[in-house]
C-alpha cells in the first residue's frame, strides 16, 4: 500500500495504470482516505465510473474486492453467509462425541463455516483493499441502509459470532447511474464526484493511452467524430469505453484516416451507437455531415 | 500550506488551518447549506480538514476538495463553482463582514419579488434555517395543489412544484408496495417436506436445504394515454406520471395515441431533465385529425398485448373518451383487452368535473368491460390508483 504525497503523484500513478484523470478527481481520491469517506461517482453509462476503482487499486498496489448490486441483492449475497453443508456435515461427525450441546453449537458457529462475502471481505484484510460498490442504485433500499451502516461504523455483526470489527478501512468506490433516487443520509455520508463525457484533449489523451498503436492524427479524428456524435439527439451516447472499442477497430481494420472510405466507416459505426434507433436516427447523410466536420 | 505526506487520517498532528480560514470555511458550508446542499455539522468539520489535506497554495484544490465533500447530487455539482466564485472571490473578500443570511438564489428570486411568493427572507433571521419556512410553504401550497385540476395547473406557477411531485407520487407507491410485500413475506422459510425428501439421497441427511420461494408479485403496468388535442391540458401531466411508474416499476411500458398508437417507453427514459422536457412537449402537444381510440387499442391488442399483457398486468387507458372511430370497436378492443389482462382502469380526467356525465358513444360502449371507471384530474385521485394496486 503506498501513500501519495500530492495530488501530482496520484495522478502519474493513475496515468501509469491508464486512466487518465484531472486533478480534481485526484484530489477527491486523496480526501477519500483523509477522510475516511467513501466516494460516490456518478455520471452517464461508458465515462469510466468503474475504471476509476480499478485503477485505484493498482495506484495503490492494493487489491480490489468489487460487489456488484442488483435488485435483490441481500445480506447473505453481500456480506456473509454460513456454510450449511459444512455445518450439517460436522453435526453428523460430531454426533458420537461426548462434548456438551453448546460446545458443538459453538463448533459448528465458528469462522470456520463463515463464508465471506465482498463487504465482510473488504474489512477483515490485513492490507485496506478498495472496495468498488458497482451500480449501488440498483440495490434496494433496505439493502442500502444497511450499506449506510457498514460504511459509518466498519463493522458487521453477525448474531451467532458477535460484532466483526474492520482490521483496515478499505477505500470505498460506489458508482450510480441513477436507476433510482439514492438516500440523502447515503449521499450525504459519501464524498461525490460527477464524472461527465471528457473533454477533447482529456479523450485524445485516453484513446492515445490505451490504444498504442494509433496514430495521433486517427486519434485526433475519432475523438473530434465521436464528441460531434455526443450532440446529437441519441437515445445512449457512446461513453469513452465506445470510443476506445471504435478506435481499436479501426486500427484493426487499417484505416488510416476517416475520410477515405466512407461507406464502410458508416458500417463500423455499430461500435459507438448500440440501439437500433440510434442506428436509424443517424443515416448515411448525417455520419457524413459529422465525418466533414471532424476530419 | 501541507506539502508534507499525510498517511495518518483524521491525524490531531496535522497542520491546523489558521482560526481565520476554519472561520471562513465553516460559513462558506453555511452557504452552502442554505442552498439546498444536504450537509451536516460533520461536513463543517470535515471541511476544516480539507483545508488541511490539499495544497492551499493551489487554490483550485480547495475548491474540489470543498466540491467533493459538500455536493452530493449533479444538481449540487453544478450549483458549486457558482456559490464557491460568489463567496471566495468577492471583491475585497476579506475585508466585507460575511453574513449567512439565506441562499444566493432566494436572494435574488426575492428581489425579483414574485407576487405570490411569501415574505422575503430578512438580513435579520441568522439564527434560524432558512430551509424551515420554505418546507412550511411548501407544505401548504402542496395542500392546494394536491385537489386543483391539472388543467388550471397550468394557469399558474404550480406546474414545476406539481410535475416533481407526480412523479415522486410513482416512487412512493413503489416503496408503500415493496414493504407491503415484504411484510408479507418476510425471512424465508425451509422447505421441510422437500428438504427431506432430497435427503433421502444423502442417506437421511438434509444436506441440500430448500426453502420456500418468494413470489415476486410488483403488478406490472401497462399505460395507455390519449395526446389528442381534446385532452392536451392532461397529457402532459400524465406523461410525467408514466414516466415516473417507469422509473419506479420495472415492468412496465407506456404508449400513447391520437390516431395511431406510438410506444413512448424509451423515450420517457431520457435521464436528461431538459431534453426530456422537450420531448414530453412535443409528445403532448397532440395532433390534428381526430382520436380513435378504438383503432389504437385494436392495434396495441394486436401488435403488443401477447407480450406485455398476462394474468398480472394492469392496464390504465388514460383518455376523455371522445372517440371519432366507430364505438362498437372500441367496445370490441375493451373486451378483448380485459380478458387478457388482471385488470382495466379508465381514467378520465373530465369525470372529476361536477357537469360531466361519460354519454359519448364511445365511452358507453367501454363502460361494460372496464374493472374500474375512476377520476383523475388532480394530484389525489392519482394517489387512489396506488391503493388500487395494493389490492393484488
Amino acid at each position: 500500500m503506498r501513500v501519495f504525497a500530492d495530488t501530482d503523484e496520484l495522478v502519474n500513478r493513475l496515468e501509469h495504470a491508464g486512466y487518465i484523470t484531472e486533478q480534481g478527481l485526484a484530489v477527491s481520491l486523496m480526501l477519500m482516505s483523509q477522510l475516511q469517506r467513501p466516494l460516490l461517482v456518478e455520471g452517464d453509462a461508458g465515462v469510466g465510473k468503474t475504471e476509476i476503482a480499478k485503477a485505484l487499486a493498482a495506484a495503490y498496489e492494493c487489491e480490489l474486492i468489487r460487489l456488484q448490486c442488483y435488485e435483490g441483492l441481500d445480506v447473505n449475497a453481500a456480506v456473509y453467509e454460513w456454510n450449511y453443508q459444512r455445518q450439517l456435515l460436522a453435526i453428523k461427525l460430531q454426533e458420537t462425541e461426548k462434548s456438551s450441546l453448546a460446545e458443538k453449537e459453538r463448533h459448528v458457529f465458528s469462522e470456520g463455516y463463515l463464508l465471506q462475502r465482498p463487504l465482510l471481505q473488504a474489512i477483515s484484510r490485513p492490507q485496506p483493499p478498495v472496495l468498488l460498490i458497482d451500480e449501488v442504485d440498483r440495490a434496494d433500499e433496505e439493502f442500502e441502509a444497511y450499506l449506510l451502516e457498514v460504511l459509518s461504523d466498519y463493522q458487521i455483526s453477525i448474531p451467532e459470532l458477535g460484532t466483526i470489527k474492520a482490521t483496515s478501512i478499505p477505500h470505498v468506490v460506489l458508482t450510480s447511474n441513477g436507476t433510482r433516487e439514492l438516500s440523502d443520509a447515503l449521499r450525504r455520508r459519501c464524498l461525490y464526484f460527477y464524472l461527465d463525457y471528457p473533454s477533447y484533449d482529456k479523450e485524445l489523451r485516453i484513446v492515445l493511452a490505451r490504444v498504442p498503436q494509433i496514430e495521433e492524427r486517427l486519434a485526433g479524428q475519432i475523438v473530434a467524430f465521436v464528441q460531434k456524435l455526443r450532440g446529437e439527439d441519441l437515445q445512449k451516447r457512446p461513453g469513452t469505453a465506445e470510443t476506445l472499442d471504435w478506435a481499436a477497430a479501426l486500427v484493426k481494420m487499417r484505416i488510416r484516416s476517416l475520410d477515405t472510405n466512407p461507406d464502410f466507416l458508416a458500417q463500423t459505426l455499430v461500435c459507438l451507437l448500440k440501439t437500433r434507433e440510434d442506428r436509424a436516427a443517424m443515416p448515411p447523410s448525417v455520419t457524413a455531415r459529422l465525418l466533414a466536420q471532424s476530419v | 500550506m501541507t506539502d508534507a505526506p499525510l498517511p495518518a487520517p483524521r491525524a490531531s498532528a496535522r497542520t491546523e488551518p489558521a482560526p481565520l480560514l476554519a472561520g471562513r470555511i465553516v460559513e462558506f458550508v453555511r452557504l452552502v447549506r442554505a442552498n439546498h446542499f444536504r450537509v451536516g455539522v460533520q461536513e463543517s468539520l470535515d471541511a476544516v480538514n480539507v483545508a488541511a489535506c490539499v495544497n492551499m497554495a493551489d487554490q483550485r484544490q480547495l475548491r474540489w476538495g470543498l466540491r467533493s465533500l459538500l455536493c452530493s447530487d449533479p444538481a449540487d455539482w453544478r450549483n458549486f463553482d457558482r456559490l464557491f466564485d460568489r463567496y471566495w472571490q468577492r471583491p475585497n473578500a476579506a475585508a466585507v463582514e460575511v453574513t449567512v443570511s439565506g441562499s444566493i438564489d432566494r436572494a435574488e428570486s426575492g428581489a425579483r419579488a414574485a407576487p405570490d411568493r411569501p415574505t422575503p427572507p430578512s438580513e435579520a433571521n441568522e439564527g434560524e434555517d432558512p430551509r424551515q419556512d420554505a418546507l412550511r410553504v411548501g407544505a401548504s401550497r402542496r395542500d392546494a395543489i394536491t385537489r386543483s385540476d391539472f388543467r388550471l395547473a397550468q394557469l399558474n406557477q404550480d406546474t414545476h412544484a406539481l410535475e416533481q411531485w407526480i412523479e415522486q407520487l410513482a416512487r412512493r407507491m413503489r416503496k408503500r408496495l415493496l414493504r407491503r410485500h415484504q411484510i408479507r413475506s418476510a425471512g424465508s422459510r425451509i422447505h421441510l417436506r422437500r428438504t427431506v425428501r432430497r435427503s433421502l439421497s444423502h442417506g437421511g441427511l438434509p444436506l441440500e436445504l430448500l426453502f420456500h420461494e418468494r413470489r415476486r408479485e410488483l403488478p406490472r403496468l401497462v399505460l395507455i394515454t390519449d395526446v389528442s388535442r381534446s385532452m392536451n391540458v392532461y397529457s402532459y401531466f400524465f406523461l410525467r406520471f408514466a414516466r415516473g411508474i417507469i422509473d419506479a416499476f420495472r415492468d412496465t411500458d407506456a404508449f400513447v395515441f391520437h390516431t395511431r398508437l406510438v410506444p413512448v417507453t424509451d423515450t420517457l427514459r431520457e435521464r436528461d431533465a431538459h431534453r426530456l422536457k422537450e420531448k414530453l412537449a412535443w409528445i403532448a402537444a397532440g395532433w390534428g385529425g381526430g382520436t380513435r381510440i378504438g383503432e389504437s387499442l385494436q392495434a396495441f391488442n394486436r401488435e403488443h398485448a401477447r407480450r406485455l399483457v398476462d394474468s398480472r398486468t394492469c392496464v390504465f387507458i388514460v383518455s376523455d373518451g371522445y372517440d371519432t372511430g366507430e364505438p362498437a370497436l372500441l367496445g370490441e378492443e375493451v373486451r378483448r383487452l380485459r380478458r387478457r389482462a388482471r385488470r382495466v382502469v379508465w381514467l378520465n380526467p373530465l369525470l372529476g368535473r361536477d357537469d360531466y356525465a361519460p354519454t359519448a358513444g364511445g365511452m358507453q360502449a367501454a363502460l361494460p368491460h372496464l374493472d374500474l371507471f375512476a377520476p383523475a384530474h388532480n394530484l389525489e385521485s392519482l394517489m387512489k390508483i396506488e391503493h388500487l394496486l395494493a389490492r393484488w
